[in-house]
């Protein structure tokens, strides 16, 4: 099947899309000749220039979801779009929550499989390859789609560079979701938005991250003060999340986010296969751990073999001290 | 008020020990043991507590495997789940999301619930549409990654993780929620609960009894196949040093050489 016109999911969060989908637009205009986006909520018309950019020609707007989760009327919209004969041959969706929510449900509409933790995307005779990071990234597994109808692709974020082509803004075509019914009947009643301090956990050129070699709860605010010291972010292994230490939003990894910091830092992280999808790009990966044979060291640059209640104050004194 | 909560369940090779594929189909390899995966027992303990909240109803377990395996399943019996239905058949083999999710959806149907909890995605596997796929063909509204649960009434209220924090987001019944880890503490199973579990009904069904075409699920049904595995390009071996009392200034000489400080 060749591949001539791919959509993108296109999400925006303040009023600007976010990094994965404009990473995704910009790979897909090497994939297939039209680049195409579909965005919803009530910011839709003032990112088309930014998304025209990137390469997306048009952008399929769904409009505001009057409080519905984007799962069910997202997919409902694009499925339609299939069945009037207008869709693409491949839909790109950023590994997100929402991202994640409409690639499942337009999965059954178009009764099509999906494939989600894609790393690499190449076209190749037969449509497109994906590739996916396996046993915590030491192997790579290539995938593909048989069958017929429009492949659904669930993509991580850093998977692809994203970079501004100069086109002009996308033109935006109206394309509002159909009567869904009870499917579509849950609703956001607020929403609350937890701070943060410091540079975003996906943006920061240095992360510090703590795991459950830290030994308890209390002891992670060494983490933040070397964070805050080195300018970075924060970051967590999911052992430590799921204790409850930190909140979700600090999580790296398979489940949290993808970093590719300067530096990684990882403190008393043994590095479950979980972690290191999310860290192993880093380009450069510093490990503490007490445990000579933890994975973690497979992929450090440097490695300390050593107990990180001593190595990391002396760390944080030592910075302090330059002043 | 009677509730009655079907969790899905996935039985997944010890994630101890090292996974491998099957050389012949590049499928994952499930061979040996499986327990129940760490992140159904959330599911499973909310589904216990919600139970509780109401004061009566029941926890069904939904689960597939190819190979009849219940072990993991007597593990969420014995933290108290009431009784399991276990989709077993050879014809399974090679299954991807999407025809799982069918055969989870035909299942659950039987059980009739007002609520379907399972993890936001396994922890062998990593898919993490499956749930989304299964509220689909039942054709109930879905919320994911919930980090918090509650019944009120005919509706399910939760918090649902976000980008920036977390949404209150209010569905009626039935719907199909999934948890986030760490949404609630689960219990270990009392010795009590494990002889209890022995005993408690484990209903198996081929996809023939659940009324599927045989050729939606397995390797057949799959649309969707991978091609190859090569060995992803390795780091360079990095410098692994003990730490002498010498490990901080190690990193900071690190640091300064890569101008971060």
């Amino acid at each position: 099947m060749s591949i001539d016109k791919i959509w993108v999911l296109a999400e925006v969060a303040d009023g600007k899309p976010i990094t994965a989908s404009l990473e995704l637009i910009s790979h897909a205009t090497t994939l297939a000749a039209t680049v195409e986006a579909v965005a919803f909520g009530d910011a839709t018309a003032s990112v088309a220039a930014t998304l025209g950019e990137y390469g997306a020609t048009k952008v399929h707007d769904i409009g505001d979801l009057a409080g519905a989760l984007p799962g069910v009327p997202v997919a409902s919209a694009i499925a339609a779009a299939v069945g009037s004969g207008s869709g693409p041959d491949a839909i790109l969706f950023p590994a997100t929550y929402d991202g994640r929510d409409i690639a499942g449900r337009l999965s059954v509409k178009l009764d099509r499989p999906v494939l989600t933790n894609v790393v690499g995307l190449v076209a190749g005779d037969g449509g497109l390859t994906t590739q996916h990071a396996i046993f915590g990234g030491t192997q790579v597994a290539s995938a593909r789609f048989t069958g017929d109808g429009p492949g659904i692709f669930v993509i991580r974020a850093k998977s692809f560079p994203a970079e501004p082509k100069g086109a002009a803004a996308a033109e935006v075509v109206a394309a509002p979701a159909p009567d869904a019914g009870p499917t579509n009947a849950a609703r956001v009643i607020a929403r609350h938005v937890e701070e943060r301090t410091g540079p975003k956990l996906d943006e920061a050129d240095v992360v510090v991250s703590g795991g459950r070699g830290l030994g308890e709860k209390d002891q992670y605010s060494m983490i933040e003060e070397l964070a805050g010291l080195l300018h970075g972010a924060p970051g967590a292994s999911r052992a430590i999340v799921d204790a409850g230490w930190v909140p979700y939003a600090y999580q790296v990894g398979q489940t949290g986010k993808t970093v590719k910091p300067t530096v990684y830092l990882a403190c008393g992280i043994s590095g479950a296969t979980q972690h290191m999808v999310g860290m192993k790009n880093s380009k450069n990966i510093v490990a503490i751990n007490k445990d000579q044979d933890a994975p973690i060291f497979s992929v450090a640059d440097l490695g300390i073999v050593g107990d990180v209640h001593k190595v990391v104050p002396k760390l944080i004194e030592a910075i302090k001290a330059r002043g | 008020m009677s509730m009655n909560v079907v969790v899905c369940v996935k039985q997944i090779p010890d994630p101890a020990a090292p996974p491998a594929l099957d050389p012949g189909t590049n499928n994952l390899a499930r061979t040996g043991k499986l327990i129940l995966d760490d992140s159904d027992a959330y599911g499973v303990e909310m589904a216990l507590q919600l139970v509780d909240a109401a004061g009566g109803g029941e926890v069904t377990l939904v689960s597939m495997a190819p190979n009849g395996e219940t072990s993991g399943l007597r593990t969420a019996l014995a933290m108290g789940a009431a009784k399991a239905i276990l989709v077993s058949d050879e014809a399974l083999a090679g299954t991807d999301a999407l025809g799982t999710a069918k055969v989870l959806a035909a299942a659950i149907r039987r059980a009739e619930p007002n609520l379907v909890l399972a993890a936001t995605e396994s922890s062998d596997g990593y898919t993490g549409t499956t749930p989304v796929q299964v509220a689909e063909l039942l054709g109930f509204p879905s919320v994911t990654f919930a980090k918090k649960v509650e019944i009120s009434g005919d509706s399910v209220s939760v918090e649902r993780q976000t980008e920036a924090g977390y949404d209150e987001v209010s569905s009626p019944l039935p719907a199909v929620v999934t948890v986030t880890a760490g949404v609630v503490e689960p219990r270990y199973p009392s010795f009590k609960g494990i002889m209890a579990a022995k005993s408690k009904p484990v209903e198996t069904l081929t996809v023939a009894d659940l009324g599927l075409d045989a050729g939606q699920v397995g390797a057949t049904g799959a649309r969707q196949e991978i091609t190859g595995v090569a060995d992803a390009e390795a780091r360079g071996a990095g410098e692994i040093v003990v730490d002498e009392g010498d490990g901080a200034q190690r990193i900071i000489a690190f640091l300064e050489q890569l101008k971060v400080l």
